[in-house]
């Protein structure tokens, strides 16, 4: 029953998305950036960007080719048309997101990289695509995305329903493929800089220098493209690029305990200017726990406030196209002094986690821990599980238990796995009880790969991608479901469609989990040894089948050949 | 004795079955599977010999023969030329000459007052074959073509240095107008002084000598042929001009990218409006559809900003600019081509044409050319890369203008110098006509029917050229390595390469250039993807030494016994011959 209601929530509501753009007359494509700080109670500080360019085309039209550029990337289009690509969700990240410290992020990722496109419905070879698709991703991003195959791609029903217009829900068009072990550095950051129209030249990609952000203790970086309403009214399509990126600086540890941050020590630049092909360069400070927890400076007077993820938090916002917002100094520097110790945060509602136990390299079992930090309501999540080949599921094991008590889901959707040729896919609608904690648990058997199945480290173990924890929980605020003109970007990527609840994503950890690993030089043992006890088998034959056998004359034992010789001496007859 | 018999021939049995099951059951079950492929046709195309028909119409108009010459019409004359390039590779050009003298309706045409209308008109009455040359023998006090003079209106490519870079100047052209060549596949030749008491022979082979000349412009000439062998032939016996055209052409493809980018650098003090795509409707569209028999082409345009030059220019001050000096100019495309991005969507290659606007503090910015002159079309192209040109716009900055200022680029001035740089690329262009010589402009459609044509011959000779090269080293290799599995795909792509090229060189011989163009890029597509197919990668470098390292642990413990048994048999057989002979003794 709740179900399709989540579905339908997960889906877009068209009519909201794309009233936020505010339309220049005569200008097809705009482009806006915004950052956003975040202090955060662990005493670490969280940075987001965010670059979005709209533009009113259509990639999909039928006989019209695209193919005149202005602010949006020709590589990226270029892709979207040939693949005939809906929407396209990409993230590289690096870390692991400590919800439970940090709170939730605006756009949650899973460690390493993630993938997933929504195909348009015209699109005949839907695997085919994907795969030349993941190619040509990886050459225009530097990453290994070439090593998405049929092998660690599903198709989910129900947890990544398409962000932006169009209610499509028939999941033979959607692919979705995760690889836990991609290692994000500076060499993927650079193409993904050089899909901005100013590059890392002006606006607040001058922040974004890659030895400042890859010392940190998250970083991820996402492209999101889909297509949204144009106005109000929805009459026609407009395209959007989403270029995000999070970091988490751990600068308590950095800063010898002293707590004092500003824009210089994190990105080692300050802010001069907004790129000036934006309409909107904004830096937003989230200072709802100030004065208690830190202190701002330079203090501005645009206060915005803002409903995000269930909390209604108060923002000092830093326009950067007006001329006053640097000051004398013509550059901005922001600087976060610190009062006194964190506090405690409020335990987000959601949370979950996930590990793998048992012993021995034959079986073992797959904990997944969700959380229910709720203190009265109970809302239902959908979980959805990948679990490469070689784990051999036993579904038949699966429980799923909250509070010491069997919680049967409301709907299961299990593909079990193809040897080598497909992953298992385990989708479940799960209700949580209020403030609760719920175990989900399968065992698995190891498999036996084939010798050159194995990774250049097999002894590193083998990576098994995070679950993905999808649900619309209860707010504790009203959620603002108008759109307004100047509708930050960080509240503006997913949808909200009623006042009482929001969506969210929790990505647990990643496995790690040992296979048996045989010793490599094995092959070559293994032919000596077999052509060895062939060889010796064979001559044993060879010799009894060729050689012709005598019936020798028995000798005479030891002590009568030691008389004969004597006797031999003596000049005695011999004995016989 | 029995028993010892047994014995020998039990070893004799083992030996036996070894021999004949145990061998070739290894042999068959290890063997790489090499699917069968057709070399000896391949070695017939190693040495190529190509021959080129050419079909020459020569119509007489009314007042150039006597009406005793115009008796013996219509004659036909075949003319063959044979040119040996290299050891391996022969040309055969065949040129069929048929001369009649000029239908009422075509003296109608030639009656036109200008010679562009008079080639329109022709170009109504008949539309002759791809490939084939007309040529109108008109009298000599016609009044059609000096006035050609004034409306034609040619660019001359004046090649600077060999390789690098081309400006682009305009050219006043002068002397007698000989020859008239038109936009189709015709051309206007006035007629040289004939005596009247001339017979018909001496008349003809008097008009030989032009017709040659008309013919090598509007089809081939010795040289592009030879130019575009050169995947084949060393480039010993090429002139250095020919040899800068070919190398400046893009290689033949079955498709190519054309991308304009427009490079600002300073979008803080200039906003730019191009109308790129209606520019590309009007100015690149007619030239691409005319192209379609050779290639595919996409067209696609963007916008980079803070894309800088990889060149400081420098001020002078004598004219109070920046320059950019001819030497400096190959520094110049590596910084901005990491902006460019490739198309991630295809592999083929592409043609970058970049419109550069240069900053409020570098401007104007002008290219100079070797000798310190300022380049009219401050524009230079890169062989096989394409094109930069700068835009200066520093004029339209008013004096209180408020940054960023608008800005209209005018397309017209942008797309006459990327179209001029577009059909160098593509290997139209060729440098300079004989003189006397008169080429009209291609008008609208950027190309003239003669020019496709030149483009089809030497095309389809450069496919035939390349496709051939690629099967017999391909095959050359398949033969030296034994390791290589040479799967049915691979099989059936290098045999329908050979038909292709089989076909393309007999149509080529036939004179069908359109079937040759395509047959001959079959025959490309083919080989390439036989020659880049990834099963060829497979055990290429599996070493036989490695291969007995792993089979010596089997094969010493089993062939030792059998060896030493019937080196046994056989030093028994011969004691017991020697006995038999002592005791016969």
């Amino acid at each position: 029953f709740r179900l399709s209601s989540l579905i339908g929530h997960i889906s877009t509501c068209p009519s909201l998305i794309g009233q936020c753009c505010q339309r220049h007359p005569g200008s097809v494509d705009e482009f806006q950036e915004e950052l956003v700080i975040r202090p955060l109670h662990s005493g670490d500080i969280y940075a987001s960007f965010q670059f979005r360019t709209l533009w009113d085309t259509d990639f999909l039209q039928e006989g019209q080719k695209v193919s005149h550029y202005r602010l949006f990337p020709k590589s990226l289009g270029q892709v979207l048309s040939k693949f005939s690509v809906r929407e396209l969700h990409i993230s590289f990240t690096q870390g692991f997101w400590r919800t439970m410290q940090w709170g939730q992020p605006f756009i949650p990722s899973p460690p390493g990289a993630e993938l997933w496109v929504w195909f348009h419905d015209t699109v005949s070879d839907v695997d085919g695509n994907w795969k030349e698709l993941t190619n040509v991703l990886s050459g225009i991003f530097c990453a290994s995305l070439n090593f998405i195959d049929l092998t660690n791609t599903v198709q989910p029903s129900a947890s990544f329903k398409p962000l932006g217009l169009g209610n499509a829900t028939d999941h033979r068009f959607l692919r979705y493929a995760t690889l836990p072990r991609e290692i994000v550095c500076t060499e993927n950051l650079t193409p993904w800089k050089k899909l901005l129209p100013c590059g890392s030249k002006a606006g607040l990609a001058v922040l974004l220098k890659s030895e400042k952000l890859f010392h940190s203790s998250f970083h991820s970086q996402a492209v999101h493209i889909r297509p949204v309403c144009q106005d109000e009214q929805c009459t026609s399509k407009a395209w959007e690029l989403r270029q995000t990126l999070n970091v988490v600086f751990d600068l308590y540890t950095a800063g010898q305990g002293k707590k004092e941050w500003s824009l210089f020590k994190m990105f080692s630049r300050t802010l001069t200017e907004a790129c000036p092909l934006a309409t909107s360069s904004k830096v937003y400070v989230d200072i709802t726990d100030n004065p208690e927890l830190f202190e701002l400076s330079p203090a501005t007077p645009l206060l915005s406030q803002a409903v995000v993820l269930g909390d209604r938090r108060t923002y000092s916002v830093f326009d950067l196209t007006r001329a006053e917002t640097f000051g004398q100094l013509r550059s901005l520097n922001l600087l976060l002094r610190w009062k006194g110790d964190g506090g405690e945060m409020l335990r987000p509602l959601l949370h979950a986690e996930r590990y793998v136990a048992g012993f021995g390299l034959q079986t073992g079992e797959i904990h997944t821990v969700i959380y229910n930090n709720h203190p009265y309501r109970a809302f239902p999540v959908l979980l959805m599980d990948s679990v490469p080949w070689y784990l051999q599921l036993y579904i038949h094991t699966l429980t799923v238990t909250s509070k010491s008590r069997d919680n049967k889901p409301s709907y299961i959707h299990y593909q079990p796995a193809k040897d080598r040729h497909r992953p298992h896919l385990l989708e479940m609608l799960i209700q949580l009880p209020p403030h609760s904690m719920t175990e989900v648990t399968v065992q698995f058997e190891r498999a036996l790969l084939k010798w050159t199945e194995y990774t250049p480290d097999p002894n590193h173990g083998f990576y098994v991608g995070s679950s993905v924890v999808s649900a619309l929980v209860p707010s504790m605020v009203a959620m603002n479901t108008n759109f307004t003109q100047d509708q930050p970007l960080f509240s503006s990527f997913v949808p909200v469609k009623e006042e009482s609840s929001y969506f969210v994503r929790v990505y647990t950890e990643p496995l790690l989990v040992n296979l048996p690993t045989p010793d490599f030089s094995m092959p070559y043992n293994v032919i000596c040894l077999t052509c060895t006890v062939v060889a010796v088998g064979y001559g044993s034959f060879y010799n009894l089948l060729t050689r012709t056998f005598q019936v020798d004359e028995p000798s005479l034992p030891l002590a009568k050949r030691l008389a004969n010789l004597i006797r031999r001496i003596r000049g005695v007859p011999l004995l016989t | 004795m029995p028993e010892k018999q047994r014995g020998r021939y039990a070893a004799l049995a083992i030996a036996a079955v070894v021999i004949v099951v145990g061998i070739p059951l290894w042999w068959k079950t290890t063997e790489t599977y090499r699917a069968w492929l057709p070399f000896s046709e391949i070695s017939e195309l190693d040495s190529l010999q190509l021959q080129l028909s050419v079909d020459i119409e020569v119509v007489f108009s009314r007042g150039t023969l006597t009406p005793e010459q115009q008796k013996k019409f219509p004659l036909s004359h075949v003319n063959e030329k044979e040119h040996q390039v290299d050891a391996k590779t022969g040309l055969r050009y065949k040129y069929e000459t048929r001369y009649r003298t000029a239908t009422i309706m075509e003296e109608d045409a030639l009656n036109q007052p200008t010679a562009a209308e008079a080639d329109l008109s022709l170009h109504m009455l008949s539309e002759s074959s791809c490939g084939s040359v007309v040529v109108y023998v008109i009298p000599e006090s016609s009044t059609l073509l000096p006035e050609v003079r004034f409306r034609a209106f040619v660019y001359f490519y004046i090649l600077k240095s060999l390789l690098k870079l081309i400006m682009l100047i305009p050219a006043v052209y002068f002397q007698d107008v000989k020859v008239y060549v038109g936009q189709r596949r015709t051309a206007l030749l006035r007629s040289p002084p004939f005596k009247t008491s001339w017979n018909l022979k001496e008349v003809l082979s008097n008009l030989d000598v032009e017709v040659e000349q008309v013919v090598s412009t509007m089809s081939f000439g010795h040289q592009d042929i030879v130019a575009a062998l050169s995947n084949r032939v060393r480039m010993t016996k090429v002139t250095k001009e020919s040899m800068a055209d070919s190398m400046r052409a893009i290689k033949s493809s079955p498709g190519y990218e054309i991308t304009f980018s427009l490079l600002n650098p300073d979008p803080k003090s200039h906003s730019l409006h191009w109308d790129i795509e209606g520019a590309v409707q009007s100015y690149i569209q007619p030239l691409l559809n005319k192209l379609a028999p050779i290639a595919n082409f996409s067209v696609d345009s963007q916008i980079l900003y803070y894309a800088v030059l990889g060149v400081n220019p420098r001020f002078d001050n004598s004219v109070s600019a920046y320059t950019l000096s001819a030497d400096s100019l190959s520094h110049v495309i590596n910084p901005v081509e990491a902006r460019l991005g490739s198309n991630a969507a295809s592999s083929n290659p592409v043609l970058n044409f970049l419109l550069y606007v240069p900053d409020a503090h570098h401007s104007p910015l002008f290219i100079r050319d070797h000798s310190k002159r300022e380049v009219p079309s401050n524009a230079f192209h890169s062989p096989r890369w394409g094109g930069i040109m700068v835009y200066n716009v520093n004029e339209m900055y008013g004096p209180e203008a408020e940054r960023p200022v608008d800005i209209n680029i005018n397309m017209a001035k942008v797309m006459g110098v990327f179209l001029a740089q577009l059909r160098l690329m593509l290997g139209v262009q060729h440098t300079h006509p004989p003189t006397g010589f008169v080429l009209q402009s291609p008008g609208s459609a950027g190309l003239a029917d003669w020019e496709l044509d030149r483009l089809l011959w030497s095309r389809s000779v450069e496919n035939i050229a390349t496709a051939s090269t690629t099967i017999t080293s391909l095959a050359q290799l398949l033969d030296q390595i034994g390791n290589i599995v040479i799967n049915d795909n691979i099989a059936q792509q290098v045999s329908s390469a050979v038909t292709s090229l089989q076909s393309a060189v007999a149509e080529l011989e036939a004179g069908n250039l359109a079937f040759a163009l395509q047959y001959s890029r079959e025959a490309i597509l083919a080989s390439e993807r036989a020659f880049f197919d990834p099963s060829l990668l497979h055990l290429l470098y599996f070493p036989d030494d490695q291969k007995f390292a792993i089979y010596i642990p089997l094969f010493l413990p089993m062939c030792v016994p059998i060896v030493l048994s019937l080196l046994k048999i056989v030093s028994e057989a011969k004691k017991r011959r020697a006995d038999k002979q002592a005791k016969s003794d």
